[in-house]
């Protein structure tokens, strides 16, 4: 590695072409200058050769995680503003803000220091309702960029880890969404708390000490505020920062996906350069998405925790709901069937604690650990940088939607006091219907977008064997009546014939002659997977094709 | 490698010995013979700022036009700042801060997002550019160099030939974090037992039934059919840990005609006059259950609409809750103040795991 250079090699290839007739100007001198003794102590150059001209793929879709990393930056700022006002302390304090309504109303002061973001500090309100709208929208992004990750099979070889990483990012996210709703110690985040210290009591064995030991003894204690404030802005943020920086090295290592496409084969990435286009697309990007939260920061009031007061174990309003983000918890608690407590050996089995506490592991484990399953399924050991359109993988699609239906369900019933009162319907019966909603909505759904998908598969090979219907009717001289068909050039076919076609496992014996039960396992969820298929258009069937009509 | 039994096409990666990603086995996965060849980028169509200078122009005047209003939010952000104090504590003074530095803000956001993009679309150079990938995994050489130097520090440390050495270093590594498992002992107090704790309330014989929050007592006199009130024992208020005892010791005080009450035999004399006490912590997770229907006497949980039927001694009549509400015995002392007559007789609130009713 060189690293004598002179000033006349470092890199200002713009100022080349001018250099032998014109005097430079100072400012590219300067920039020169600059850019070597960086250079000379950095080694950058190599960094800019390396990723200055690396190529990103463009697709709408492809912005829903840039919108989770802008909002998290937006969430690191305001976050950091609000830390310099707020005070962690569940001390008692009467509070003599300018809030005349809560004046001389005993309160901590996490509360206080709250309302006093809210009502004395300029601005205050501002960045503290655009940290909280940067939160929703950093979960809702997350949400909506695992369904894209999922829906077009982003998530196999050799981006399965990524996934998992991707996943607990999610998770971080939902904690720091809970630990951060819980701070201000106002009414409705205390209930939140409550909920949560009820729920853990109901673990066997070990529940009654750890809700001890969180809350620093009896609930609520004084302790809760600032333990949950040290996660918040220390031990989660920073596991969550390494693992995005992780999340994107992998993206970088891995190159993005990209749809298939004239031109865009499995080897190649196609898109815009980092410099210029990309930098300045994303950059703009994250400024638009930092203007929209702003927007709704400014417009939308969010959290007002002035309307519902300090927390008090003893007050509670009717309407009483999470933060949407949790609500899919909370939905759970709530489908629960009557009577699911049982006393045993002279301890209390709270079924109706722990059966949705097991009910959402096992969730939030399938979502985990699917690209495993379906790669396992598959055996399909090559690297997939083509993403699948939904409806050319029938069953995957229809396994996404089913679980989307799921959390949607439970979703609902979080609301279903909110649903009952608005619509005048009983509680009872909101609930009865939520409960079957939870368990046929995910079949009905199964069922229905493979069917969707499979006739989506079916046109697509329509329309790539014989054309668009383009609505003309000619009568031919014999008197019989065509629709003519509009056959599609070859750019637009291409988009309709390469997908992924997989077939359901045989079973062949091993090298010892057996067929194990494992196997049988396997070419079971196979033929589960693969039985219905819709193969992709070949150049025969093509040819054959043509001049049907 | 030999054939193993995951499936056929192993044959075909055995045969190439896999370098790239393509000759990786490809499953269950159709491979067709004859396939279609992809047909290459489609012409490239300039864009309008391409071809006529005048729109280029236009788009330039546009960007800069973005830039500058986002420098005119945010001085607007900071005048507003200023211009606009909220320092009287009137609302409305608030609410046109908020919205006028915001507005500030947000269109020195916008400024900035919307030059910057509509620069990248219409004036940057749109030719698109073409990376080749490789395969993930590190060229064969590579790999056998990895497996080489793992084997070479293997060789040099004896970690694969010493396994006393090794296996003792891998048990202090595991037994080492355990100190600061056990520290977390720490987050709760030393002296106190939870499950001690919970099993008891504020209440006790002769313990005035007072007001939430005010903490004045209740005359059985004032308390009138149909009517509930929540509330706390005497003293709470001034308790040292107030909110602890309020999350146990709070109670709903209602009064029913007599005659629709049912009482048990062992619970005879718990009520005065149609005045019944429960705990108002919900027996499924501890949410206060707040909400009294007086036709129907029933309590309901805003938070997970358990139900309680309070003729029917509180048991649950729908939803996720399993114990009734425990009852508070009651009776009225000399001067006609409702009394506590004893503690609950069972633990209030959530289950958990050492509750047992007997």
């Amino acid at each position: 590695m060189s690293t004598v250079t002179t000033p006349e090699t470092a890199p200002a290839p713009a100022a080349a072409p001018t250099r032998p007739s014109a005097p430079r100007s100072t400012s590219s001198r300067f920039t020169e200058a600059a850019a070597n003794y960086i250079d000379e102590r950095t080694s950058i150059s190599g960094v800019v050769k390396e990723f200055g001209r690396k190529i990103f793929p463009d697709h709408w879709s492809f912005m829903l995680g840039e919108v989770a990393l802008y909002s998290f930056v937006v969430i690191l700022l305001t976050g950091t503003f609000l830390t310099f006002f707020f005070q962690a302390s569940m001390a008692e304090v009467v509070y003599n803000g300018s809030y005349v309504p809560l004046k001389g109303v005993e309160m901590s002061t996490a509360m206080s220091s709250t309302l006093n973001i809210s009502f004395d500090v300029r601005g205050g309100l501002l960045i503290r309702q655009i940290h909280h709208w940067a939160a929703l929208t950093f979960i809702a992004a997350i949400g909506i960029h695992m369904l894209r990750i999922y829906f077009t099979g982003a998530f196999r070889k050799p981006r399965e880890l990524n996934w998992v990483i991707g996943f607990i990012l999610f998770i971080l996210a939902l904690a720091e969404g809970f630990t951060g709703y819980s701070l201000p110690d106002d009414l409705l985040s205390g209930n939140g708390l409550r909920i949560i210290d009820g729920l853990i009591k109901g673990l066997p064995v070990v529940g009654t000490w750890i809700s001890f030991l969180l809350f620093g003894g009896e609930f609520p204690g004084t302790d809760i505020v600032g333990r949950l404030y040290s996660l918040h802005i220390l031990l989660l943020p920073a596991i969550l920062a390494v693992m995005l920086a992780l999340h994107l090295v992998f993206v970088v290592v891995h190159k993005h996906t990209q749809w298939s496409g004239p031109g865009q084969t499995k080897d190649n990435v196609v898109g815009s350069p980092i410099l210029p286009m990309f930098a300045a697309k994303a950059g703009g990007f994250f400024f638009i998405v930092f203007g929209v939260i702003a927007l709704m920061g400014t417009f939308f009031t969010i959290n007002p925790i002035w309307n519902y007061g300090p927390y008090d174990p003893s007050p509670v309003s009717a309407g009483t709901q999470p933060d949407w983000y949790i609500g899919f918890a909370d939905g759970a608690l709530r489908l629960m069937p009557p009577g699911l407590e049982f006393e045993l050996w002279n301890r209390t089995w709270s079924f109706n604690i722990i059966i949705p506490v097991l009910i959402l592991t096992g969730f939030i484990v399938v979502v985990l650990v699917y690209p495993f399953i379906e790669a396992w399924i598959t055996g399909d050991k090559r690297e997939h940088h083509l993403l699948d359109r939904p409806r050319n993988a029938p069953t995957r699609t229809a396994i996404g939607v089913a679980g989307v239906l799921f959390y949607a369900a439970l979703w609902g019933a979080a609301s279903s006091d909110i649903i009952a009162t608005h619509f005048q319907l009983s509680i009872e019966g909101v609930i009865h219907v939520n409960q079957a909603l939870l368990i046929l909505g995910p079949i009905i759904g199964y069922l229905v977008t493979k069917r969707v998908c499979l006739a989506l598969q079916k046109k697509d090979r329509e329309i790539a064997l014989h054309g668009f219907e383009s609505g003309r009717i000619v009568r031919l001289p014999g008197g019989e009546y065509i629709e003519v068909h509009q056959p599609v050039d070859e750019y637009e076919r291409w988009k309709l014939i390469d997908y992924n076609d997989y077939q359901p496992l045989m079973i062949r014996p091993n090298a010892r002659g057996q067929i194990t039960a494992v196997q049988r396992f396997r070419a079971g969820l196979s033929r589960w997977f693969f039985e219905d298929r819709i193969a992709p258009v070949s150049p025969k069937e093509l040819e054959s094709g043509s001049g049907h009509h | 490698m030999a054939h193993d039994d995951l499936s056929g096409k192993d044959i075909t990666a055995v045969s190439s010995a896999g370098v790239s990603h393509e000759t990786a086995a490809p499953g269950t996965a159709v491979v067709p013979t004859e396939t279609f060849e992809n047909p290459g980028f489609p012409a490239h169509r300039p864009r309008v700022t391409d071809t006529d200078p005048k729109a280029e122009k236009k788009a330039e005047r546009q960007v800069y036009t973005f830039f500058y209003l986002s420098i005119v939010g945010s001085i607007f952000a900071i005048a507003s700042y200023m211009a606009f104090p909220i320092e009287d504590g009137d609302t409305g003074a608030l609410r046109l801060h908020t919205m006028m530095l915001g507005l500030g803000i947000v269109l020195a956001l916008f400024g900035l997002g919307l030059g910057a993009v509509h620069w990248s679309k219409s004036l940057m150079a749109n030719q698109e550019g073409i990376d080749q990938r490789h395969a993930v995994r590190g060229s064969d050489e590579t790999r056998a160099r990895a497996v080489e130097i793992f084997k070479e520090a293997n060789e040099e440390s004896g970690f694969g030939r010493r396994t006393l050495v090794r296996n003792t270093l891998l048990g202090a590594l595991v037994a080492f974090p355990l100190p600061a498992v056990v520290l977390f002992r720490g987050w709760g107090p030393q002296d106190e037992n939870p499950v001690e704790l919970l099993e008891h309330t504020m209440w006790e014989k002769g313990a005035r039934l007072t007001l939430d929050p005010s903490g004045l007592p209740i005359k059985a006199s004032d308390v009138t059919l149909g009517s509930a009130f929540h509330v706390i024992p005497e003293g709470l208020n001034e308790s040292e840990h107030r909110l602890e005892e309020k999350a146990k010791a709070s109670v709903l005080l209602m009064r029913l005609d007599p005659a629709k009450l049912k009482e048990s035999p062992e619970r005879a004399g718990w009520s005065y006059d149609g005045i019944v006490a429960y705990s108002k912590i919900c027996t499924h997770v501890g949410c206060p259950v707040a909400l009294y229907e007086q036709q129907t006497h029933h309590l309901l949980c805003p938070c997970h609409q358990s139900t309680f039927d309070v003729t029917e001694e509180c048991k649950v009549i729908f939803g996720p809750a399993k114990r009734a509400l425990p009852q508070l015995p009651i009776a009225v002392d000399g001067e006609g103040y409702l009394i506590a007559q004893s503690d609950f007789h069972e633990p209030v609130g959530p289950s958990f795991w050492e509750r047992s009713s007997s």
